[in-house]
Parts: C-alpha cells; structure tokens; sequence
C-alpha cells in the first residue's frame, strides 16, 4: 500500500505532529511519501521521496494553493492513503482533498483494525469502527495517538513544487496568544477546573487545593470560553500541553481535546460526581464525590 | 443578504450511552437533546449579523427525523427568521459527504451570502459537513473561527490554531465559516421571543427530493471504548475518601511529603 503523509509546518518550522502521520503508515506498513509546505532548512528526517513547495513563495496557509499542490502530487504518486495529523490544517485540508477526488473520508483516527479504522463519538464515550468505500481513502489522525518508536532520523529526497498562488483568501497575521501570565508547562502539580464547577465563584476551591499542593491552578476550555479564568491557564489542545508530577481534574469530563493536553502527566486524579465520565480512561485514581464537599476537605487536610 | 445557519441536534453529552439493535449507532432511547454546541455560535454569529446589517433574511436549516424541529425552534427563537428542516428518520446512517450533498441540493438554488455551520459536531465529531458543503457549492471555507469582523462584502475573521495562536484572514463573500466555541456568546431564547418563534415558518423537505449522493464511507460498528482498568475507582465517605486520596498522593507521587 502507497501512502502520501502531509506534513505541516508553520512559519517554516516543520511541526513535530507530522512524525506521528509516519508512525502511523509505519504501523500499517504503508511505503511512504511525504508532501509540506515548508522550508529547506527545516526537513522532516526520514528516508524516502518529500515533495517540498516553498513557503515564501506560497505564504502561510492557503487553503486553495495547497489543494492544487497536493492534488498535483496525488495524481503522480496514485496513493491509496492520505494521511495528515487532525489538527487546524488537517481538518481544514482533508475534507477539500476529499472532495476533489471523491475519496471517503475518515477523521481523528485513534486506532486500525485491518482497512478500518477506529474513531472516536460522543466526545470519547464511544467508538466507530469505519471503512471507506473508495479506492482512496483520506484520514486525519488523533493528536498524540501514534508516536515514533524511535527519534526521527534519514534525509529525504527532495522533490520541489512549482508554486502559483492566486486565491480569494487573504491571510493577514498571526496573533500570537497573550504574553505573560502564569506558565503552566513548568508546573509540577496543576489542579483543573473543569465546567463541574458550576460556577465561577467555586474557582476559588480550585485555587485553594492547588496552593495546598505548591502548584499552579489550570482550566478547562469552557470554564476558559465562559471567562471565569484566563486562557493562560487553559490546558488541551488549543491552550497549554502539560505534563506535571501531578494533575487533578475537577469537575471535568474528560474532553478529547483536553486529555490531549494532560494525559502525559506523571499522576492523574479524576474528582467527579460520575464515575463514566471519560477523564477515568487517563486517570491513576477517580474520585467519586461532589467537589463542593471533597475539595474543601481535602484541602483543609493538607493544610493541617 | 441571505445567511443560512445549518445545525444539527444532538444528545447530551452527559448522556449515558447505549448501543442500538443493529450496533451500528447509540441507541436514540432515553436521552435529552439539545442542539450541537458549536452550532449555538454559529445561530449567535449570524443573528449578529443580521443586527448589524439591517436588511438581512437569515435561515436555518437542519437534516434528521422529526425531532429535529424541537431544536430548530430554538434558533428560531434565538432570531433566525424562517427555518428549513430536510426531514431524514435515518439521517444518523448518512455519513458527512451524504448530509452535505443534501444541503447543497438546497441551498445551491438559494444564493445565500454567508453561511455558518458548527466546526464539528458532538457526537460524529468529522468535521467534515461545512467544508463539503462549501466545496460542493463552490465557496471558500473556514473553519474553527473565534472572531468574525463583516461589512457586508467582506469577512475578517480570525481562525483558531494550536496553543493559543490565531491566523487572520479576509475573504470576500459569499463565503462559509465553520464556528469554534469562544466565537461569541451565544443568548438565551427570552420567552416573547419563543412565543414568536412558533409563529415563525419551519417547512420539511424529504430528504428524497435532495439527496442523490452515494456514501464514501461506512460505519461497521459502534462500541464502547475498551476500559483501560488501570484506574482506581475511589467511592464513600468525604472524610475517609481524603485520607484514602492523601495516602495515595503520599505514596505514588514526590509531590506530598
């Protein structure tokens, strides 16, 4: 099996999640290409054909020039896999290669079983076992889900792109996330507050155990998006990834988005009134109980 | 200008799942449902709009059985003005390329300017409706915004990156954007405004009328996630559960001396 992995790259530094596209057409023992939109200077290590398009001639991700360019590629290699990293390029790009090609499309993809592959529902609660009914089928694959056994290593035969751009979208900047703040990557205990909380007011328990505990205090996205704390302390995949000695999950549900932020922490204790929540799949320890109960407590004995 | 708001209604989350006869799909007995929560951003963007724009007529559609309509009221009460249900009992069997051609069937005829759709939904989670949808219809999408900036003509808006970072872009019209939650906050239906909501027009379309496309993929399976089991379920008595979690915490982890 023939399979095409686009790499991603931002402001032509190649991003790290392109490896886990390799680690996964090396699990299904696909022979691999790989395609980016990068820079020369920063290539993705392995050996095998990468077909590069500058990105000081194409810019900062344009939806419609790197459809052109992939579907250009695509054509020459006759790949039965397209493989990218479900991310905010790939869920932006797979449906358009998709659709271009009349492929079947299979997003987040956390495991196979032969040409099927596993995805997940209802926010983790349950899985979907899915096949294409096409000859060439597009997947976009669930962050932190497949790794590399080994560091990445070989030097690509590079293979470069004529770029032409004319598009109707504009990209304008980036606006970086606010400076300053507290930095939750150098925490060692972080204590989360998740919409279990109920209400802003409860943060303060939450603030509370994580000072008990010498630690930082982080959030959820929704408590983050409904402004009861500021998005330097959301942890997941669109705030901070952490990885601290100890991480307590309170009130929150467990997220995919969020397990993908935190479930690389050294010791996980889940605090939630029910015990299915999908937290309890990362969790060392879940703790049924109300947090307005538990946490006080909990607190106080610390403190004692 | 014509704004269409495509929608879809799903359980709660919180749900407790089960599976259906044919495993193929949870069960759709005893469950709440409310509407996809991407969604409520993209009916608050385009109520919004229409606000700011004056003359604007905007619409909302969704796909499914019956039901759907309890939650396209909310739209309608929300400020859509008029809504468009593709009646489907089966709609949950359709994958994202079937569900977009049968929108597409309508609004290809429509000539709407700007269209918002959720970046995903809850329970599929493809994110894959919207950029289809624009495709087929030969718009520019996209997706995950946080912020919508609109004159009429053109949209600035802001997409949501990884860890914090945002790219601008500006596109004219017409043009489809998949809504990201944090884009605005989305208000509560007051009840003058659910009064009026019933009077408001909510046509169904059967699907057959629309729908044409073959499925590019198919579901085998539905199941629940094997439990890892690794995990210590701790219940009881607050103050015995503190002593449990502090000799846990004493022994597993350098964090508590």
């Amino acid at each position: 099996m023939k399979a095409l992995l686009i790499a991603e790259s931002r402001q032509g530094k190649l991003l790290t999640g392109s490896y886990e596209t390799l680690a996964f057409a090396r699990q299904v023992g696909a022979e691999v290409t790989m395609f980016l939109v990068g820079s020369e200077s920063d290539l993705p290590k392995f050996d095998g054909r990468l077909y590069l398009a500058d990105y000081n001639e194409v810019g900062e991700y344009n939806p419609e020039e790197h459809l052109r360019l992939l579907l250009e590629v695509i054509n020459k290699e006759k790949p039965q896999l397209v493989i990218l990293s479900h991310s905010s390029y790939g869920w932006d790009l797979a449906p358009r290669i998709a659709l271009a090609l009349q492929a079947g499309q299979i997003s987040e993809v956390v495991d196979f079983q032969g040409a099927s592959m596993v995805v997940p529902a209802c926010n983790a609660k349950l899985q979907r076992v899915v096949q294409t009914q096409k000859e060439l089928t597009v997947i976009t694959l669930q962050a932190g889900a497949f790794s590399l056994a080994d560091d990445p290593s070989g030097v690509p035969t590079v293979e470069k792109l004529a770029v032409q751009v004319a598009s109707k979208m504009e990209f304008i900047g980036y606006e970086e996330p606010e400076a300053g703040g507290v930095d939750l990557s150098k925490a060692e205990v972080i204590v989360s507050a998740g919409r279990g909380i109920g209400k802003p007011e409860n943060l303060a328990m939450i603030e509370s155990l994580a000072k008990a505990l010498g630690g930082e205090y982080g959030a959820s996205r929704p408590v983050v998006d409904s402004g009861w704390a500021e998005h330097n302390r959301q942890v997941g995949s669109t705030g901070q990834m952490v990885s601290p000695k100890l991480y307590v999950a309170c009130g929150i549900s467990g997220a995919i988005q969020h397990m993908a932020g935190m479930k690389k922490s050294e010791f996980i204790v889940a605090i939630n009134t029910d015990r299915d929540a999908p937290i309890g799949e990362v969790a060392d320890v879940l703790v049924v109980a109300d947090l307005k109960q538990f946490l006080p407590a909990l607190t106080t004995r610390l403190e004692g | 200008m014509k704004i269409l708001i495509c929608i879809k209604q799903v359980p709660d989350m919180e749900s407790r799942f089960k599976i259906n006869a044919a495993g193929t799909w949870y069960s759709d007995q005893d469950l709440a449902w409310r509407m996809n929560e991407y969604d409520e951003f993209a009916v608050e963007q385009a109520v919004k709009l229409r606000e700011q724009l004056g003359e604007a007529e905007v619409v909302v559609l969704s796909v499914g059985p019956d039901k759907v309509k309890e939650t396209m009221k909310k739209a309608l009460a929300m400020g859509a003005d008029r809504g468009v249900h593709i009646h489907d009992e089966a709609s949950y069997e359709k994958d994202s390329f079937q569900i977009a051609s049968a929108i597409a069937a309508y609004a290809g005829e429509q000539g709407f300017d700007a269209i918002f759709t959720g970046m995903q939904s809850q329970d599929r989670g493809s994110a894959q409706v919207g950029v289809l949808l624009a495709g087929l219809l030969g718009l520019p999408a996209v997706t995950t915004i946080v912020d919508f900036v609109c004159d009429g003509k053109t949209a600035t808006v802001k997409r949501e990156l990884e860890g914090g970072l945002k790219a601008v872009v500006k596109l004219p019209l017409p043009a489809l954007f998949t809504c990201q939650l944090g884009l605005n906050t989305p208000r509560y239906p007051t009840l003058p405004n659910i009064m009026k909501a019933k009077k408001k027009e909510l046509v169904s379309l059967p699907i057959a009328d629309l729908h044409t496309a073959e499925a590019m993929t198919t579901t085998n399976l539905i199941r629940l996630p094997a439990k890892r089991g690794a995990g210590l379920i701790l219940e009881g008595d607050i103050s015995q559960l503190t002593e449990q979690l502090v000799a846990i915490l004493k022994d597993k982890t350098a964090v508590l001396k």
